[in-house]
């Protein structure tokens, strides 16, 4: 195949990736999308195969028939519940192959640059590097958050900011030796060095940022893998790896910047980490809590016309959203107007919620944006709060001293009952207390989250 | 204990305090009830459907009253026409009841109930607070009959409601003015709107006007400031100046509405005089007025308790008993509100009252407890009006302590000069071939921020998915470089592409799976 051809190949490519995403931004076109985006790739696959620079085939075809067979099967076998896992480690993955192109690409003599081409092809080397060393270790460290496999607390060493520093200028002046050290052929030395250092910096960056962040996380690293890419694409003059690069990274960017919009939060002081740690002192929530069980829960919900769930965190623990699909299904039977209030940073990535109630079969149009329905709670009979606390915290509006201050919340309170399924009396990730549960509105129902569902559910049949 | 119904005495009354479904619930609180032959009958409940429930029918009222613990009714205690004698003789010393009362209005009962050491519960007295809502058996009876006084008034109405356009001819829709939009005033827009009528509303309590334009109904306004709101989410009396706008606007509508519905009243006040006989006359032949504030002497001039008269051909409906005239309706609604009631008076659910005069609600329903008159109780301090909103000063403070030393204009340009100051390094050291791929690099950025920005928060997941298999388009580098002659090379390569091909196979797959799961 000629160069021409190839290049051809690569912009029809670019440009079903942009019709791939753009095919997301509603549900009617989303899954011609995905079709675009599969199509574009297995263009560009194809194409690049064929060219002239690629001769040998046997471990190009294994590989990819390897690597594909992993993934599909990953793909079919993940619970929805896990998502967010799925997609960390998949997020590292490409940092990891961003890695491994970036050295395959350094040891490669046969180029022949000089000069400020050199020069520059060396720092794209040294940059796509460092961008993914940074993806994959970040990436598997949020991947082990997610699974629990450490716990989801930030570790805050002291000194961080400085360390941090420290680690960027260590990885300046190690840019600068390679820089020197490859006009002789060498350089090998402060790569590998540099490699760790970004490593470690991925580790204690994810490591220093608290469970309630983890969808920022895990958007940011989304933006990362992206400019792995770009940069990987930089380093071999492919414009392909650049455009899409580009688009994952500024994709990952946005989601990043609507989850911290959401939250209320400058990018900065979550990436800096130490959720909660600095402010007054938040008050301290007093009052008694008003037990309900499931019965009267049924009974409330019979009498109610308007009904909103506000699915959190522990819906996706206790595997409660067939529960709750069954009892909404029922519900709309019985004539009730039943809604879902997602708040954007609801679960541990961006739009969770939205795909375990999806899942659970759960129709998508009466699944609501926070914005679209927070100035309707006043119509609002019964809300019943699914294992979720920060997102309905009133402090956030009020208490200027509380650490999520100024989040926007879904204001559930403002409706007639609220119904708040908990384990226990524990505070929620932020480790915040949550006025909510002692309003005179509000009625706590304690237990995990399935198994008072299904008794609810019970009692509504009964 | 035992619960007590008995049949309704005032002529007309066809209510019954408990149905079927409340008294189902009532006997799971733990109470036993009674109830007097035939006292559902008029609401379409016989003893049967009663029985069914497992309440127990006695015979006469004599026996009932006698027997019960805790006597529920609909009307206030009078004269028993049968056994002619008074229904507060037949309340035991020291007997607990629970009905309408209207303490204002009824001085005498109220004296012979307390020399009785009854412990009473007027459910006109229920304290008007979101808490209460469930049990405020006024609400619930002012629904009904802003309702029924749409149905009255199409009954004697000679037109259709609804406009149509027919082969015989044109119909215009009929037009509605409801005056004083309480709940039976939104209940009969509401009524109205559902038939088809243009409905215009008005109210002096201007944070209404809201609720009435939700019910797609026209709020009438009237050019002058003035707060008609009073505690407890009723209106107060209005200036002079106000009354005579207010009339002004009347006399207009009168003449151009065909059905006009009053539902004015202020609490312990007669109600106030707002259709005079002059417009009764201005309106067209055959045009209608439901007063439903006859029983406190009505809105309109002409209006006649209890009747339907004709005056300057404009037919004036004041029946004082609507809810009545929808007996099985306010029956079920009156029965729920007074399980609620129970419910809060039971909060142990063992069968017994307590009657817990620190609780607000209790103690605002309750207008005598064991003797003592306890009415009127303090008033409420809620409005329906929205409270003034206060601003949290302590974070204003907090961020204005963080002032820089750069000037804020300084500031923003920051950002810009910086960057400026980069791409203009950028563009003095680098070459060509660089400069073509970063055109590139850039103008992708703009693409991707500007399709990313259009992405459903309900598919930020599936998006994230994907761009996680598009981002397996490194996959291409590592493509080229497998052909390389170096045996390590090739083995990276190898690696990368399988690493990469996880994440393409991956990534589509499972944002095809989840989007096959979002359905309608």
């Amino acid at each position: 195949m000629s160069q021409s051809l190839v290049t051809m190949s690569y912009i029809v490519a670019t440009i079903l990736f942009i019709l791939s995403l753009s095919g997301l931004s509603n549900q009617e076109t989303a899954r011609k999308g995905n079709y675009y985006g599969m199509l574009g790739m297995a263009i560009a696959i194809i194409a690049t195969a064929l060219s002239a620079s690629v001769t040998s085939y046997t471990i190009l075809i294994v590989a990819l028939l390897i690597g594909g067979a992993i993934g599909a099967r990953a793909a079919l076998k993940v619970e929805m519940t896990q998502m967010p896992e799925l997609v960390a480690i998949m997020h590292s993955l490409v940092g990891m192959a961003a890695v491994l192109v970036g050295y395959a690409n350094f040891m490669d003599s046969s180029t022949n640059l000089v000069g400020v081409e050199k020069n520059i092809h060396e720092i794209e080397i040294y940059v796509g590097i460092l961008i993914g060393a940074v993806t994959f270790s970040g990436s598997v460290i949020a991947f082990c958050k997610l699974s629990e496999r450490i716990s989801g607390k930030p570790m805050l060493l002291p000194g961080r900011h400085w360390f941090n520093l420290g680690l960027l200028i260590a990885a300046i002046v190690l840019g600068w030796m390679f820089l020197q050290q490859t006009e002789n052929g060498g350089g090998s030395m402060p790569l590998w060095i540099m490699t760790a250092i970004a490593l470690l910096f991925g580790i204690h960056m994810v490591m220093a940022i608290g469970g309630a962040d983890m969808p920022v996380v895990v958007s940011m690293l989304n933006s990362y893998s992206g400019w792995a890419a770009a940069a990987t694409g930089f380093m071999l003059s492919n414009d392909l790896l650049i455009v899409t690069g580009a688009l994952v990274g500024s994709s990952g960017a946005i989601l990043s910047y609507i989850m911290c919009r959401a939250m209320n939060r400058n990018f900065i002081s979550v990436i800096a980490g130490g959720f909660g740690t600095s402010g007054g002192e938040a008050a301290v929530v007093e009052g008694e809590v008003t037990p309900i069980n499931a019965e009267e829960t049924a009974q409330l919900l019979l009498d109610a016309k308007n009904i909103m769930i506000i699915p959190g965190y522990g819906m996706a623990v206790a595997q409660a959203q067939h529960t709750v699909n069954e009892i909404t299904k029922l519900l709309r039977d019985k004539g009730k107007k039943v809604g879902f209030g997602i708040h954007p940073v609801a679960g541990r990535m961006p739009g969770h919620m939205n795909v375990l109630l999806a899942e659970a079969k759960v129709p998508y149009d009466i699944v609501y944006e926070m914005d679209e329905i927070n100035e309707d709670w006043g119509h609002v009979d019964v809300s019943i709060v699914i294992g979720a606390n920060d997102i309905v915290n009133p402090s956030a509006l009020d208490d200027p001293n509380s650490p999520i201050a100024g989040m926007p919340v879904l204001e559930c309170w403002k409706g007639e009952t609220t119904v708040v399924l908990k384990r226990s009396m524990a505070s929620g990730y932020a480790g915040v207390g949550n006025p909510l549960f002692v309003l005179e509105n509000t009625r706590m129902l304690f237990g995990d989250a399935n198994a008072t569902m299904q008794a609810v559910l019970k009692a509504l049949k009964g | 204990m035992k619960i007590g119904i008995p049949k309704e005495i005032h002529p007309g009354e066809k209510r019954v305090a408990t149905t079927p479904e409340a008294a189902e619930q009532i006997i799971k609180l733990g109470f036993s009830v009674l109830l007097e032959s035939g006292a559902g009958l008029a609401a379409n409940i016989s003893d049967e459907a009663y029985k069914e429930v497992g309440v127990e029918i006695v015979d006469n009222a004599k026996t009932l009253w006698k027997s019960a613990d805790i006597v529920m009714k609909v009307r206030a205690p009078e004269q028993h026409p049968e056994l002619s004698l008074d229904e507060i003789d037949l309340l035991p010393e020291g007997g607990r009841l629970i009905s309408f009362i209207w303490p204002a209005q009824n001085e005498e009962l109220m004296q012979k109930l307390a020399a009785k050491n009854a412990t009473v519960l007027a459910m006109d007295s229920v304290p008007r607070m979101s808490r209460a809502q469930k049990l405020d058996a006024l609400s619930s009876m002012a629904n009904i009959a802003g309702y029924r006084a749409v149905i009255e008034a199409a009954q004697h109405f000679g037109r259709f409601f609804t406009g149509q356009i027919t082969a015989a001819g044109k119909i215009p829709p009929a037009k509605v003015l409801v005056i004083g939009a309480g709940v039976a005033g939104l209940a009969a827009i509401g009524a109205a709107k559902g038939m088809g009528a243009i409905v215009r509303a008005f109210d002096t309590r201007p944070e209404v006007k809201e609720q009435i334009e939700s019910m797609d109904a026209e709020f009438l306004m009237l050019d002058f400031k003035e707060e008609g709101s009073g505690t407890g989410g009723y209106a107060k009396t209005m200036s002079k100046e106000f009354i005579e706008a207010e009339m002004a606007l009347f006399a207009r509508q009168a003449m151009e509405v065909d059905i006009i519905i009053t539902t004015a009243l202020i609490p312990g006040k007669p109600a106030p005089k707002l259709i005079t006989e002059g417009m009764v006359k201005s309106m067209k032949p055959g045009s209608i007025i439901v007063d439903l504030a006859a029983e406190q002497g009505g809105n309109c001039a002409l209006t006649e308790k209890d009747q339907v008269v004709v005056k300057h051909d404009v037919t004036i409906i004041g029946y004082s008993n609507l809810p009545s005239r929808l007996a099985n309706q306010s029956s079920q609604l009156y029965a729920t509100n007074l399980r609620h009631l129970l419910t809060e008076l039971c909060p142990e659910k063992n069968g017994t009252i307590n009657v817990n005069m620190e609780d607000e609600v209790i103690r605002g329903t309750t207008v005598i407890k064991e003797g003592k008159i306890t009415w009127p109780p303090p008033p409420p301090k809620l409005s329906a009006a929205p409270a003034p909103q206060t601003e949290a000063p302590a974070y204003a403070s907090v961020q204005e302590q963080k002032k820089s030393v750069i000037p804020e204009p300084v500031k923003q340009f920051i950002p810009l000069i910086i960057a400026g100051l980069a791409l203009f390094g950028i563009g003095s050291v680098a070459p060509v071939s660089f400069m073509s791929h970063f055109t590139v690099f850039v103008l992708a950025c703009f693409v991707g921020y500007q399709v990313i920005w259009n992405v459903t928060a309900s598919l930020h997941t599936p998006l994230m998915s994907v761009t996680n298999a598009i981002s397996g388009i490194i996959v291409i580098g590592a493509l080229v470089q497998v052909s390389a002659l170096d045996r390590n090379i090739q083995i990276l390569a190898g690696l990368a592409i399988l690493i990469a091909s996880i994440n393409i196979a991956g990534g589509f797959l499972v944002t095809r799976r989840m989007l096959e799961m979002f359905r309608k």
